[in-house]
């Protein structure tokens, strides 16, 4: 039991982790949380069975496909809700408007796709077992992005300049850094991390319009674990929300689980809002 | 956004005329005269969508104050909703305990709702927007998991029987009475506050945090009462939503209702009460007319939010808001009346000095005050000059509450001032104002000015709510006191103006009114006369004079060399968080270092 409680933990925790991330690519360049980071998630699975499942695309295309999707999603969501929110005074008003973006593609999805979970294909020819491809992808795909986004932030000049950004957004303006271009890209590769966290997550998720809310939920408590735009945090809250999930779930059973999760994350916001890593916020007055 | 109070029905309180008060409540009066004479047009089919109108508003006129008033994004609303309508279900049909009247269970459900919505809304206290608005969601989530799972009180997926009230309330008419009598109690109760003390603090915590806390706002004991309020009105729309089902599965309590509920607050616009009435009915009765697009339902919600925010972020209630949109006199000249000040203030207070004793405080590793001792006397004019970055502001906001000293103390009256705890100051009748004005731009100048004298309400949010007579004389007096204040620093003819259409200049004075209404024993302003003109920096002097006079002591800081020595008794100036040199305007004027340093030959 305990093998399976680790495999399908880590399975589950590296999507958690993955939804985390691009919940922080997206708040370095906008300094806004997007509700769309569960969207692209659900998405991710979606496209991967529409592309894969129901047009026969082979594997590689419809994984490239899936990805571009994210992106796009990504950069409508840049242009659409958090561009003309953030020139606006009530700043603020990107959790409604990017909400809204957020349940019109989950509504979107479940009206044009189903309402039913749909199976996903399988990618490569291994398993079954402890060792299938369907626990593994994810952590991989986990690792794979992490390690990407850490020489893409240190050593990369694009990825110094979203740093720049991040940190002090006039002062990146007056030194004339294309900023919202920037910004724009950040959530193209938002999204296509997130549809990645769908795609790679399918079998264990399957490609269902209700992983929305979920993933938007259970992709921020390692956001707030691990501290905001913290990706290695990230990575780390995420393995361990989906240990511990996998853990109460077969020892006490799953409303136990997600009331534990919801108690602690509560918890963990209210004793160290900036996160468990993080630092405190500046002056106010 | 949209002023909130003038859509409330403020009787007596309101308007300078006689008949002023009744012109607010016409369109509720309206509203309600259609409402009860809906039978007689309405076949019963009917009776269902006006009971879930009504239903839909008992709860949405509490969330109102929390997301409206108070700012608050609190989008899973609907697990109240859920809680109350399985607490009446189960306590009725006494499968788990005895069986319970309806009309205790749906108290109950009350109470449950009242405790459940403190739980959810505590979170508020710490977390800001984005954080606050998750836990919302995962609240909801948790709680429609537990209705599925708990098969032993909920039926889980199969669900239970909703409660059946006693005659005259069993036929569907008499159901919708029963709803709309509740609906009107809860819109009376919600007007009352939002015109009350309560209501003004919720749209200072939201507009201005800052602001409220240096008039003394508590946001936890505010915001619990609201939410215990909010709470307590969703628990018994859940009741009244589980008997209209007639049976309830948690499928009923969808995120879509969460969603609903938010848009027609946002519809309806931020800070009204007959806004998000307007949105609740339109969105409740919407559906009946488009039941072809019923799948779309959610979809065109989400759209309608998302249009919402981005083009009327004032929703309804400011595109009705006629008043404030009638251009204001362009050449507008404020003219202070310091000889109003006794109407206000008692002359000839005796006050004690306010102390600090070797007040050091480093942010980083920079010293900011270094060993500060300073002492401000009542009835003095204390100015605290220095070059940028000498720790002017910064022993403001020690005196102000706002930041910890890492050594020394503040002392008033021998007591020693509670560091890094701003809303006490109030209590201890210190004002102030901020380099930036602080406004609570949703709210009128009056409003605004009122806001000052919180402190001073002695009435309790349920007298509020009830209309009851300390209510009435809290108001009575606080919008005396606010009057009087205005006059004096002559902004008495913009009271009823939205403060985010006032000029910069009036913007600083209304921040005085303000202070005032503390009838202040000391009052810190901070560069009151930055971006005033030179005739209005003369005025401002003789009102600071004037004010000190009445026993208040000042404590100013300023760039204006002129203004410093023209009022100053005294004058402190600082480099680096050291006294420079202190004494009065004269000693300091000859002060070679200062005039090396500062002020130049």
């Amino acid at each position: 039991m305990i093998e399976s409680i680790v495999v399908y933990g880590l399975a589950i925790g590296a999507v958690y982790a993955l939804i985390g991330i691009t919940y922080n690519v997206m708040f370095t360049a906008s300094r806004v949380f997007s509700f769309t980071a569960g969207a692209v998630g659900m998405l991710g699975g979606v496209f991967g069975a529409l592309f894969i499942n129901r047009l026969g695309l082979p594997v590689v295309v419809g994984f490239v496909l899936s990805l571009a999707g994210g992106a796009l999603v990504g950069v409508v969501t840049e242009v659409v809700t958090v561009r003309p929110v953030l020139k606006s005074l009530e700043q603020h008003l990107y959790v409604l408007s990017t909400l809204a973006f957020a349940l019109l593609i989950q509504q979107f999805t479940a009206i044009m796709w189903s309402t039913e979970p749909q199976p996903f294909p399988r990618l490569l020819p291994f398993g079954p077992g402890l060792l299938d491809q369907q626990f593994w992808i994810p952590v991989l795909a986990c690792v794979a992005t992490l390690v990407g986004l850490e020489l893409l932030y240190r050593r990369t000049l694009v990825g110094r300049a979203f740093m720049a950004i991040s940190e002090d957004t006039y002062a990146a303006r007056a030194i004339g850094l294309p900023e919202q271009g920037l910004r724009m890209t950040s959530f193209a590769l938002a999204g296509a991390i997130g549809a990645l966290a769908g795609f790679a997550g399918g079998e264990v998720l399957l490609a269902f319009f209700a992983n929305e809310p979920m993933l938007n939920f259970y992709g921020f408590v390692p956001v707030a674990l691990g501290g905001m735009g913290n990706n290695r945090g990230a990575v780390v809250g995420g393995f361990a929300l989906g240990l511990f999930q996998q853990a109460a779930n077969f020892l006490v059973g799953g409303i136990f689980a997600s009331v534990a999760v919801f108690v602690v994350f509560i918890i963990v916001l209210l004793v160290r809002p900036e996160g468990l890593a993080g630092a405190a916020a500046g002056r106010r007055v | 956004m949209a002023d909130g109070m003038t859509s409330a029905p403020r009787p007596r309180t309101a308007g300078t005329g006689g008949q002023g008060w009744l012109q607010p409540l016409l369109p509720f009066l309206g509203l309600g005269a259609i409402a009860v004479c809906l039978p007689l047009v309405g076949d019963s089919y009917w009776s269902i969508i006006a009971s879930r109108a009504c239903i839909y508003w008992i709860l949405v006129s509490g969330l109102n104050l929390v997301v409206g008033f108070g700012g608050q994004i609190a989008i899973g609303w609907v697990a109240l909703l859920t809680l109350g309508a399985y607490t009446t279900s189960v306590l009725t049909a006494g499968t788990v305990t005895p069986a319970f009247s309806p009309y205790l269970a749906l108290a109950l459900s009350g109470v449950v709702g009242a405790i459940a919505g403190v739980i959810v809304g505590l979170p508020a206290l710490r977390l800001r927007t984005f954080y606050f608005a998750m836990t919302t969601l995962g609240f909801a989530t948790i709680v429609t998991q537990i209705a599925l799972a708990w098969q032993s009180v909920t039926g889980g997926g199969v669900g239970v029987a909703g409660p059946v009230f006693p005659a005259p309330f069993d036929s569907s008419w008499g159901f919708y009475y029963f709803c709309l009598g509740l609906a009107s109690i809860c819109t009376w109760m919600t007007a009352n506050i939002a015109a009350s003390r309560f209501g003004r603090a919720l749209v200072a915590i939201r507009d201005s945090e800052v602001a409220a806390e240096a008039a003394g706002i508590s946001k936890p004991m505010l915001l619990v009462v609201v939410f215990l309020f909010s709470g307590a009105v969703a628990g018994i729309a859940g009741g009244l939503f589980a008997s209209l089902q007639s049976y309830i599965t948690p499928d009923a309590f969808t995120f879509d209702l969460s969603v609903l509920f938010f848009i027609a607050i946002l519809i309806g616009g931020r800070g009204s009460i007959m806004g998000p009435l307007l949105g609740t009915i339109l969105l409740t009765v919407l559906p009946e007319f488009a039941a072809p697009l019923v799948a779309w339902s959610t979809f065109l919600y989400a759209a309608l939010l998302l249009v919402i925010v981005l083009v009327i972020p004032g929703g309804i209630a400011e595109l009705l808001d006629f008043k404030n949109r009638r251009p204001l006199e362009r050449h507008r000249e404020i003219i202070p009346r310091p000889e109003l000040l006794t109407d206000l203030l008692d002359a000839n207070r005796k006050g004690t000095p306010l102390t600090l004793e070797t007040i050091t405080l480093s942010f980083g590793g920079v010293r900011a005050i270094d060993g500060l001792d300073l002492e401000l006397r009542p009835g003095e004019v204390h100015g605290l000059i220095g070059p940028n970055g000498s720790g002017k502001t910064t022993t403001l906001n020690v005196i102000s509450g706002y930041y910890a000293p890492d050594n020394g103390e503040v002392r008033l009256n021998g007591a020693v001032l509670a560091p890094k705890a701003p809303t006490t100051r109030a209590g201890h009748r210190i004002a102030r104002t901020f380099q930036t004005p602080r406004l609570i731009g949703g709210a009128s100048v009056l409003q605004n000015v009122m806001i000052g004298g919180s402190v001073d309400g002695h009435c309790t949010f349920a007298e509020a709510m009830l209309m009851l007579p300390r209510h009435l004389r809290d108001e009575a007096t606080l919008r005396r006191s606010a009057m009087a204040a205005l006059a004096i620093v002559g902004l008495d003819l913009l009271a009823a103006v939205r403060a985010d259409r006032l000029q910069h200049s009036e913007l600083r004075f209304m921040e005085i009114a303000r202070a005032l209404m503390l009838r202040p024993a000391f009052v810190l302003l901070d560069e009151p006369a930055a971006g005033l003109s030179a005739e209005e920096i003369r005025r401002l002097g003789a009102l600071i004079v004037a004010i000190t006079r009445t026993g208040t002591g000042v404590l100013l800081v300023e760039h204006h060399a002129d203004l410093i020595f023209d009022i100053c008794d005294r004058v402190t100036v600082l480099n680096l968080g050291k006294v420079l040199a202190a004494g009065t305007p004269a000693e300091i004027r000859s002060h070679r270092e200062v005039v090396n340093a500062y002020l130049g030959a």
